[in-house]
C-alpha cells in the first residue's frame, strides 16, 4: 500500500514537474529583430490590418479620432471575461517602458515581459505567423500615439483557467506554427493568407472552437457561434460565402455587400480597419477567401 | 392631443417612441417584423441604384440617381410609428433580427435613424450633380446604415 502510495506521489511529482516544463513562457529566437528598425509610416497600416485599436480604445471612444489605447474593453467569454490591456506609450500604465523584443515577443509569442503567459484573447498565434520586421513597424507606430494612463484591470476569469501557467499547456495543444492554406500560391494568394491568417487574425471570430477554446483549423473559416452570444459568425469559405472577389474587396472597403445591405455587429468595426488598406491588398484578402477548402456551414461551438 | 399630432409628423423617429408609449395602435409583432423587412428591402433596392453607380458597375444616370435619391428621402421619412412594439425584436420573433437592446436604447435609435434622414438628404442634394457628388454621399450613407446594423441588429 505504502508503494503504490509512493509511487502515486512520484508519479503526480513527475507529472507536475513534466507539465511545470512543457508550460514554460517560450522567447522570440535570439537575433530576431537584429538589424532590423522599425517604420511608424508602415507601422500604422499593420496597427489597420491587425485592427489594434478594435480593442485596445476605451470602451466607446470615438473611431474618428487618433487611437488612444487605453484599454478596458470587456471580452466575455466561456471562460470568464477578458479585459483589453492599456498598450498607449506610458511608461507606467502602458506599455511605454517596454524594449522593442518586449513588445513583439508579446505579440508573437503571448509573453509578458515579467514572462508570464497572456489569455489567448489576444491573437498571439496568429501574430506568431507575422513577419518580424512587420511587428517592429507596429511598435515604432504605437510609440507616436497618445499616452493614456489608465491603469489596466484585471481579467475577471475564474478557476482553473486563473492559473496562467496552465495557459502554457493550452498553447502546447492549440499553438500552430504554419498557415492551414498550404499549396502553389500566387503572390497574391500568399500576401491574402498572410493578412487573413497572421496579421488580420480573421479565423478568430470565423473558425469554431473545440472545448478548451483553441480553433478547430479542419473548419477554417466555416463560421462560429458569435462570442458575445447573439447569432452566428458567418462561414466565410467558398461554401458560405459566394460572393465574387471583386465583392468581396469592396465589402471589405465600403461595408457593402452586393445586395447593398451593410455590414453589421463586430464586424461593422473590422471593415472601419480593412477601408485603411490598399485596394491591393484587399483583392488579396478576397483572392485568398477564394481559395480556401469550401465547407458546409460548421456547427462547432 | 394636436402638439402630439404634429410631433408625430415631424419625422418618422420621433415616431418610433411614439409608437411605444401609444402601444394600441401598434401593429402585432409578426406585421411589424415583416413590415420593417419590407421597409429595409425598400432602402435596399435605392441604395442598389446609388451603389451601383457610385462602384461603377452601372453607368452614371443622373435622372435614375435623383429618382434613386428622392425614394430614399421618402422611406426615411415613412410613419413608423406602430412598427416597433415590445415583442418584435430578436428573440421573441424568428424573423427579426432587432436586438432586445434597442428597445432599451429608442433614444439612441432616434440618433441614428436622424443620421439617416440627413445622409439621405444629402444624397438628394448630390445624386445629379456628377458622379463624383454621389460617390460622395456614399459613404455618409452606408455609414449611417451601418452604424445601426453595427449596434442593434443581429449577426446571421
Amino acid at each position: 500500500m505504502a508503494r503504490i502510495f509512493r509511487g502515486l506521489v512520484i508519479f503526480a511529482a513527475l507529472g507536475a514537474g513534466a507539465a511545470w516544463v512543457l508550460s514554460a513562457p517560450d522567447v522570440l529566437p535570439e537575433g530576431t529583430l537584429d538589424g532590423l528598425t522599425g517604420d511608424p509610416l508602415r507601422g500604422a497600416a499593420i496597427f489597420a490590418v491587425a485592427g489594434c485599436a478594435s480593442c485596445h480604445t476605451a470602451p466607446d471612444a470615438d473611431y474618428s479620432l487618433t487611437p488612444v489605447l487605453a484599454g478596458g474593453q470587456r471580452f466575455v467569454s466561456d471562460f470568464g471575461t477578458f479585459l483589453a490591456p492599456n498598450i498607449s506609450p506610458d511608461p507606467v500604465a502602458g506599455i511605454g517602458a517596454w524594449t522593442d523584443a518586449q513588445i513583439v515577443t508579446a505579440a508573437m509569442r503571448g509573453v509578458s515581459p515579467e514572462g508570464a503567459h497572456y489569455y489567448p484573447a489576444f491573437p498571439y498565434d496568429a501574430y506568431g505567423k507575422a513577419d518580424p520586421q512587420d511587428m517592429l513597424d507596429l511598435v515604432a507606430y504605437l510609440h507616436t500615439l497618445p499616452a493614456a494612463d489608465t491603469p489596466s484591470l484585471p481579467h475577471d476569469v475564474g478557476f482553473p483557467f486563473s492559473i496562467r501557467r496552465a495557459v502554457g499547456l493550452w498553447k502546447l495543444l492549440f499553438r500552430s506554427s504554419d498557415f492551414v492554406v498550404q499549396g502553389e500560391l500566387t503572390a497574391e494568394q500568399t500576401r491574402g493568407r498572410y493578412l487573413v491568417e497572421a496579421l488580420g487574425h480573421c479565423a478568430e471570430c470565423h473558425t469554431p472552437r473545440n472545448l478548451l477554446g483553441g480553433l478547430s483549423r479542419g473548419q477554417w473559416l466555416g463560421g462560429a457561434a458569435n462570442p458575445s452570444g447573439e447569432g452566428r459568425i458567418p462561414n466565410i469559405t467558398p461554401g458560405g460565402l459566394t460572393w465574387e472577389a471583386g465583392q468581396i474587396a469592396e465589402y471589405l472597403k465600403s461595408g457593402f455587400t452586393p445586395e447593398f445591405d451593410t455590414a453589421g455587429g463586430e464586424m461593422a468595426e473590422v471593415v472601419k480597419n480593412t477601408a485603411q488598406l490598399s485596394d491591393a491588398d484587399r483583392a488579396a484578402i478576397a483572392a485568398y477567401l477564394k481559395i480556401v477548402p469550401a465547407l458546409e456551414t460548421a456547427q462547432g461551438l | 392631443m394636436r402638439p402630439m399630432i404634429r410631433l408625430f409628423t415631424v419625422s418618422a423617429l420621433t415616431v418610433v417612441v411614439a409608437g411605444i408609449a401609444f402601444a394600441q395602435a401598434a401593429l402585432d409583432p409578426q406585421t411589424a417584423t415583416d413590415t420593417r423587412v419590407a421597409h429595409m428591402k425598400l432602402y435596399g433596392a435605392q441604395m442598389g441604384v446609388l451603389g451601383g453607380m457610385a462602384q461603377g458597375q452601372t453607368a452614371y444616370d443622373a435622372v435614375a440617381a435623383q429618382a434613386a435619391a428622392d425614394k430614399l428621402v421618402e422611406l426615411t421619412m415613412v410613419d413608423q410609428s406602430t412598427w416597433w412594439p415590445v415583442g418584435s425584436d430578436s428573440v421573441s420573433i424568428a424573423d427579426s433580427r432587432v436586438l432586445p437592446i434597442a428597445w432599451d436604447n429608442m433614444d439612441d435609435m432616434i440618433v441614428k435613424a436622424t443620421a439617416l434622414g440627413t445622409a439621405a438628404t444629402a444624397m438628394q442634394a448630390a445624386a445629379s450633380v456628377d458622379l463624383a457628388s454621389l460617390q460622395g454621399a456614399m459613404g455618409a450613407l452606408g455609414g449611417a446604415c451601418g452604424s445601426c446594423h453595427e449596434t442593434y441588429r443581429k449577426p446571421e
